[in-house]
């Protein structure tokens, strides 16, 4: 994660008539949205949004129907037009981009997967996955040759000249992610990309994008509102609310330290000991622990620090960037998986 | 519990009344509907013969004088006014051209033994290569054998002018409409623009326009095709337009995100997948020209009409029917070409099914090609094969049979089609006739005000009133209250047609599957051939014409009727299955309930389309604004009347096309959805 590459800055999405005026006018943006709604009929799908993306990091927009994420999404690429803000891509700020220069970005820059694929059902795989580069003005050698690389690597081989309506929704959504990778954009955004899926393919799916994130480091903005497949990919997640960003953090930040009662009750389901690591757990090192006592870092997951902790006669100590920052011993891990919440409540247990 | 149940059967009886909309406002338009009785029963009963305005046949008002005038203006400056020196003519002579490339080609040169240029052996060759190539080798036979099956009724060269106006009808439709529907697609301020356009050349009857195009640009082909592009452009603006609007958004924001112009969108995403809804948009227009061509005949197009149309006046059974066949046939070989090629048109599947190998195809078409063109130049040197052999001819054949058993049966049945029809006649359509002709003018505006009132508000019964009184001063306020007449009986008669077999298709896709054909027949049949058979059966009369408009109409309701009761949720249905009801009750309580809106849009077509069938009705015996209208092609001096009738007509159209839709659409569909359920529960 080292510069940014996706910048937001005081993005706003207003539907409705006269909505262009709302963010501009201190007292209504303040609204919440129901009252918004009943003083002016607009709906604020998304209010005032900051946040930036490193490069290569797979940055998660979670929330439930109607929290306005997937508009955000598409205010990133304009496919619905921004009310007022800054989306800044590669340093260049996309909402002041001229309608060429738009396409441009999108055929070069960012592409996009989408819930329900948006394959062409006229075309054949091949076709579908080279219909970018065909848009580009690839020569048909180029781009066949492209395609069929991507296919590859997204697991479809065989299948080139199949038409979409021929596969399953999984494979259909391989071609989806085929024809956003024929391009080699820096970023792929993601809108719910899984949600049609059954459980089984939506897993194997998941662990397809986190291979090829892994293979190949783009940027990716990932849209979803099921908390666990945002917790297994996302880097940083950020929580939407009636289109407000809530609270953005890793996912051990959410369930160690929810913003609030909604977060709260979010995470609440959340295995904590699969998502929190041994900082969120530490006591300061007792006066009896012994020096020899086994070391875990502080990035451990719980999960994987039980067998060690379980197997030692002493607490384990916790170690963070060389130095003790304190213990855990069989009562704070035992603690966690019977499901109380740490910290504030940590020292009653 | 029976006290709300028997209620809710009543409601949905009456389709005026909804049956479960608040309170206030049922009462309040039921009040409004039965003042409207009350208002036309009264008003009958101490009123009736005074004030209906009826004008005799022969009698003309100034009006029509004065459009009369009109038309011998136009005869007198056709050649030096600018609009016609320099806008009309030059269209019709522009449309004359290419009607007579292909009338030269397939039916008659105009120079020396007046041979078509590939003689009918070239043209059965070419048009079977033509259906290979866009459809397949079943459709190929079906158009050679019904070609030659032309020449065989010794209808070819009659066949033949009827196909080229098609062909030059469907190409220039095709040339306004393809255009114009991308763009209806892609514009939503163009589709705006366009939509109540074609609205109201839908409601527009087709004989309509005849007169006054008849008037601009002459009789004879030019005029004709006009018409027919008139007529068969809309359904392939609406089919492009809707083709390229029905394409999901997902997969156009999916293009959009990988950064297509407008232009590549177009001719990547668009057109594509909209290219079979196009091609399906080409089938309706192609029915529809030949449709509209063959009905010019009134206006001297030549072809098939010309035979049926001469039949008809002189009440030649026989020969109509033959006549009808050939265009019954004409109809079935455009269908089925024109379907095969729209299924060719789908994409993916259609690859996997295909019998043959896109390789083995192309060879065959390029070696049909050629044999098609070695017989259309064979057509060119020898007589045989460029004029149809007179000595095999089972035309008169065809024709002296069908005479000899339309004359049995109407000796022999004459008893009982006479007896039905009279029953029908005198009991049902007389006294209705009679309680709206002899109704004085104003009490008819009264009850009719009121029941737009009801449904409307003020703004349809201002549209009715200005309708209404748009009728008076054409002077055919009289003729207008016997076509309403006629109308609304057949249009009766549909509705219980349309609920019958609708509900029994909605609920058995069996008896669907089987109805569909015969409704797709019915409707793609041109308006006259339904005439002949019912000719034959009840002789030229009122009630000939009415039974036209029913066949003619009822499909349209039909369907409409079935799409409505399998449109409802399959949920409910098992709930309503599961409380205990029988199937009677799941029709009247719960299907019919809930297809209200498809019983309203059903009655609105086909009122529609039995006014559409008003005039070619009168070339059967019915009386009122169509026999005025076919009289105004008939006399020059009653020309202005039959333009004032075809005015009258277009005016009825819209007021019974306002009324019925706002009947159709103006019952909150919320508390509809929710009662039936309701009502299950209880059960």
């Amino acid at each position: 994660m080292t510069s940014s590459d996706i910048s937001v800055r005081n993005l706003w999405k207003v539907f409705g008539a006269g909505g262009a005026k709302i963010p501009l006018d201190p007292e209504l943006s303040a609204l919440p949205s129901s009252q918004l709604l009943e003083r002016t009929g607009c709906v604020a799908a998304v209010k005032n949004m900051n946040f930036d993306v490193a490069k290569g990091e797979v940055f998660v927009i979670m929330g439930l129907s109607g929290s306005g994420k997937s508009t955000l999404i598409r205010c990133l690429t304009r496919l619905i037009e921004p009310t007022s803000g800054s989306v800044t891509i590669g340093g260049r700020d996309i909402l002041q981009a001229r309608p060429a220069e738009l396409r441009e970005l999108r055929r070069q820059k960012m592409s996009m997967v989408f819930q329900h694929f948006g394959l062409l059902p006229h075309r054949t795989v091949l076709d579908n996955v080279a219909y970018g580069l065909q848009i580009r003005g690839a020569a048909k050698n180029e781009r066949y040759a492209r395609s069929r690389e991507v296919i590859e690597l997204v697991g479809l081989k065989g299948y080139e000249s199949h038409f979409p309506e021929q596969l399953s929704g999984g494979m259909q959504q391989r071609v989806g992610l085929a024809r956003a990778l024929a391009g080699d954009p820096d970023a792929i955004l993601f809108d719910e990309p899984f949600s049609a899926l059954d459980p089984l393919i939506r897993r194997d799916m998941q662990a397809e994008v986190i291979r090829l994130h892994k293979d190949m480091g783009k940027t990716m903005v990932f849209v979803t509102h099921d908390l666990s497949e945002a917790l297994k990919l996302g880097d940083r997640i950020l929580i939407m609310r009636h289109g407000e960003a809530v609270q953005c953090g890793t996912g051990d930040e959410l369930v160690g330290s929810p913003a609030n009662d909604y977060i709260a009750d979010f995470v609440s389901e959340v295995p904590r000991s699969d998502v929190l690591t041994l900082k969120w757990i530490a006591d300061p090192v007792a006066a009896g622990t012994p020096g020899d006592a086994p070391v875990l870092s502080s990035d451990t997951i719980i999960r994987d620090a039980i067998s060690t902790v379980m197997h030692s006669s002493s607490p384990v100590l916790v170690e963070e960037s060389g130095t003790i920052m304190g213990q855990i011993d069989r009562d704070s891990i035992l603690s966690v998986l019977h499901g109380a919440v740490p910290h504030g409540t940590r020292a009653a247990a | 519990m029976s006290a709300t149940l028997l209620g809710a059967e009543k409601a949905t009886n009456t389709p005026a009344a909804p049956p479960t909309v608040p309170r206030r406002r049922l009462s309040r338009r039921a009040l409004l509907l039965i003042s409207a009785a009350v208002v036309w029963t009264v008003g009958f009963v101490f009123l009736h013969g005074t004030g209906t305005l009826a004008l005799p046949t022969s009698e003309l008002t100034d009006l029509h004088r004065s459009l009369n005038q009109f038309n011998s203006w136009v005869a007198s400056n056709r050649d030096d006014n600018p609009v016609f020196l320099y806008l009309l003519s030059p269209l019709r002579s522009a449309v004359d051209a290419v009607a007579a490339v292909f009338t030269t080609v397939f039916a008659a040169s105009s120079t020396g033994l007046g041979l078509p240029e590939i003689g009918w052996l070239g043209t059965v060759a070419l048009l079977g290569w033509l259906a290979f190539a866009v459809g397949n080798a079943r459709v190929a036979l079906l158009t050679v054998a019904v070609f030659t099956f032309f020449g065989l009724q010794g209808l070819f060269v009659e066949a033949a002018h009827t196909f080229a106006l098609v062909v030059t009808s469907v190409l220039l439709s095709l040339l306004v409409g393809l255009p114009l529907g991308v763009l209806a697609g892609i514009s939503s301020r163009v589709e705006k623009i366009i939509t109540p356009v074609l609205d109201f050349m839908q409601i527009l009857p087709t004989f309509v326009y005849l007169a006054p195009l008849a008037l601009v640009f002459l009789i004879g082909p030019a005029s004709a095709v006009i018409a027919t592009v008139i007529y068969a452009a809309p359904p392939i603006i609406r089919l492009t337009a809707h083709g390229i609007r029905g394409i999901p958004e997902n997969t156009r924001e999916a293009s959009d995100s990988l950064g297509t112009t407008p232009l590549q969108r177009l001719f990547t995403l668009q057109i594509p997948m909209a290219k079979r809804t196009i091609v399906m948009g080409i089938n309706q227009g192609t029915m529809a020209a030949l449709s509209m061509v063959t009905i010019a005949a009134l206006i001297a197009a030549p072809g098939l009409g010309q035979v049926v149309v001469r039949a008809l006046q002189s009440l030649d059974v026989g020969t109509a029917v033959n006549a009808g066949l050939s265009i019954v046939l004409m109809a079935i070989v455009l269908d089925r070409v024109t379907t095969a090629a729209s299924e060719r048109a789908r994409p993916a599947t259609q690859r996997r099914r295909s019998a043959l190998p896109r390789r083995t195809r192309m060879i065959l078409v390029g070696a049909t090609f050629a044999l098609a063109l070695v017989l259309v130049q064979l057509s060119r040197t020898m007589l045989w094969a460029a004029r149809f052999p007179q000595e095999i001819n089972i035309g008169p054949a065809i024709t002296s049979g069908v005479d000899a058993a339309s004359e049995w049966l109407q000796t022999h049945l004459f008893l009982l089609t006479g007896a039905f029809r009279e029953a029908v006649t005198v009991a049902f359509l007389n006294p209705f006739q009679t309680a709206i002709t002899d109704t004085p003018f104003f009490i008819m505006f009264a009850a009719l005000a009121l029941v737009a009132y009801a449904f409307g508000g003020w703004k349809l019964t201002a549209l009715v009133l200005a309708c209404l009184t748009v009728i008076v001063y054409l002077g055919l306020w009289g003729d207008a209250m016997v076509t309403l007449a006629s109308t609304l009986v057949a249009t009766v008669i549909v509705m219980v047609l349309g609920i019958v077999f609708g509900v029994a298709m909605g609920r058995s896709e069996r008896f669907d599957k089987l109805m569909r054909p015969v409704l797709d027949a019915g409707q793609t049949l041109p308006a006259f051939v339904y005439l002949v058979p019912f000719l034959g059966l009840f002789g030229a009369t009122r009630f000939t014409a009415i039974i036209a408009g029913v066949i003619y109409a009822a499909p349209a309701a039909i369907k409409i009727m079935a799409d409505g009761i399998s449109g409802v949720s399959p949920t409910v249905v098992e709930a309503a299955v599961a409380s205990g009801s029988t199937p009677w009750q799941v029709i009247t309580k719960v299907q019919l309930p809930m297809a209200r809106k498809s019983l309203g849009l059903a009655a609105n077509q086909g009122l529609i389309y039995v006014l559409a069938m008003v005039v070619v009705g009168a070339l059967v015996g019915a009386g009122g604004l169509g026999y005025d209208v076919v009289a105004g092609f008939v006399q020059s001096s009653l020309f202005g009347k039959g333009l004032a009738a075809g005015l009258a007509i277009v005016f009825l159209g819209i007021l019974l096309d306002r009324i019925t839709q706002a009947a159709a659409f103006s019952a909150p569909s919320r508390s509809r959805s929710t009662a039936p359920s309701a009502t299950t529960k209880e059960a």
